[in-house]
């Protein structure tokens, strides 16, 4: 799993907004028995993976942050394989507060929801996730 | 067996006949003991909810789902088993049911947005998978954010399309009257044999 990230925060009256761009490279896998396979994330109970990017990161304010950047629904069929790139967050991403600015930790991961046609409905993250950097300085001239 | 309190005219026929031959030969005795039986499967019931919510540490552990909002993962009509344990913490990506205050019906929605601050308050934003924003217009007047408080319970685990008989229980109470009379007539009259 591979994400490249290039970003950058813009002044708001209270809170930082943080704009992020982002490639995403996954293999949706299962493993079992210490066998990966492609396909076997879809197995005949699967219905649908609900998958988000999220971004997780520690403020002054508050001592843990999560926000979903991007999602998408992947249905029983859909490639697992994704190769997205320069994909801009779906949902603005806010910070309670002024966090964002001159944060050199937020870590992006990928997980996922399985929905099942009927039974349990596990939350999994997937593996490697990316750390990425704020500058400490707000930009007003970039557009997104 | 309802020991040797039941005996059948020799001679009578038909089912139906003995349905209401039977109704007639009842005794007192009889009709209390059917009424007891009765009386216990309701507490039966009511004590399986119960021990169902102490579990579960929800108010509510199994809800029906009433909107497409969170299509096409979950269906008008499917039935949502909930957890609402005090230590779990609300993540990200995890689907919560949750009350708006002053309203009683609950809401079925994922979580977009967390903020948690270190002495373990957290705030959140929830946001239907089938709606183009987020929830902020279902809050209350100024509410920007949903609290623990706010939570009945988070999904665990789902049936697609058994919720529905309790929505056209809802929807048509005359159907739930009919099926109350049936399952009470069936209850009251049923033999041990």
């Amino acid at each position: 799993l591979r994400k490249n990230v290039e970003d950058f925060t813009g002044p708001r009256e209270r809170s930082d907004l943080g704009f992020v761009t982002f490639d995403i490279t996954a293999d949706i896998l299962n493993r079992k028995n210490g066998l990966q396979t492609f396909w076997d994330i879809f197995d005949w109970n699967v219905k649908q993976l609900f998958l988000y990017l999220s971004a997780e990161y520690s403020t002054k304010n508050n001592a843990l942050n999560q926000v979903v950047l991007w999602d998408k629904i992947m249905l029983r069929g859909d490639n697992p394989r994704l190769f997205l790139k320069d994909m801009k967050s779906k949902y603005f991403f806010f910070d309670d507060g002024n966090g964002l600015k001159g944060n050199r930790n937020i870590t992006l991961t990928l997980s996922w929801n399985v929905v099942p046609n009927a039974g349990i409905l596990p939350l999994v993250t997937g593996s490697g996730h990316v750390s990425v950097p704020f500058p400490d300085t707000y930009e007003t001239t970039k557009s997104y | 067996r309802a020991a040797g309190l039941w005996f059948r005219w020799p001679g009578s026929g038909g089912a139906a006949m003995d349905l209401f031959g039977d109704l007639r030969r009842m005794n007192k005795r009889q009709l209390y003991y059917q009424v007891l039986n009765f009386a216990m499967i309701v507490s039966s019931a009511l004590m399986i909810w119960k021990g169902l919510i102490v579990v579960t540490g929800s108010e509510s552990p199994i809800v029906v789902v009433l909107s497409g909002s969170m299509e096409p993962a979950f269906h008008r009509g499917d039935l949502l088993f909930l957890t609402n344990f005090h230590d779990d913490p609300i993540r990200a990506g995890e689907i919560v049911v949750f009350k708006v205050e002053g309203r009683d019906i609950p809401i079925v929605h994922r979580v977009i947005k967390v903020h948690e601050k270190g002495n373990g308050n957290i705030k959140f934003l929830t946001k239907g998978d089938n709606n183009e924003v987020d929830d902020r217009g279902l809050y209350k007047e100024g509410q920007n954010w949903l609290e623990k408080k706010d939570v009945v319970g988070r999904a665990r685990g789902f049936l697609p399309y058994v919720g529905m008989v309790t929505i056209i229980m809802n929807d048509y109470p005359k159907f739930k009257y009919a099926l109350l009379a049936v399952m009470g007539a069936y209850v009251l009259l049923k033999r041990e044999s």
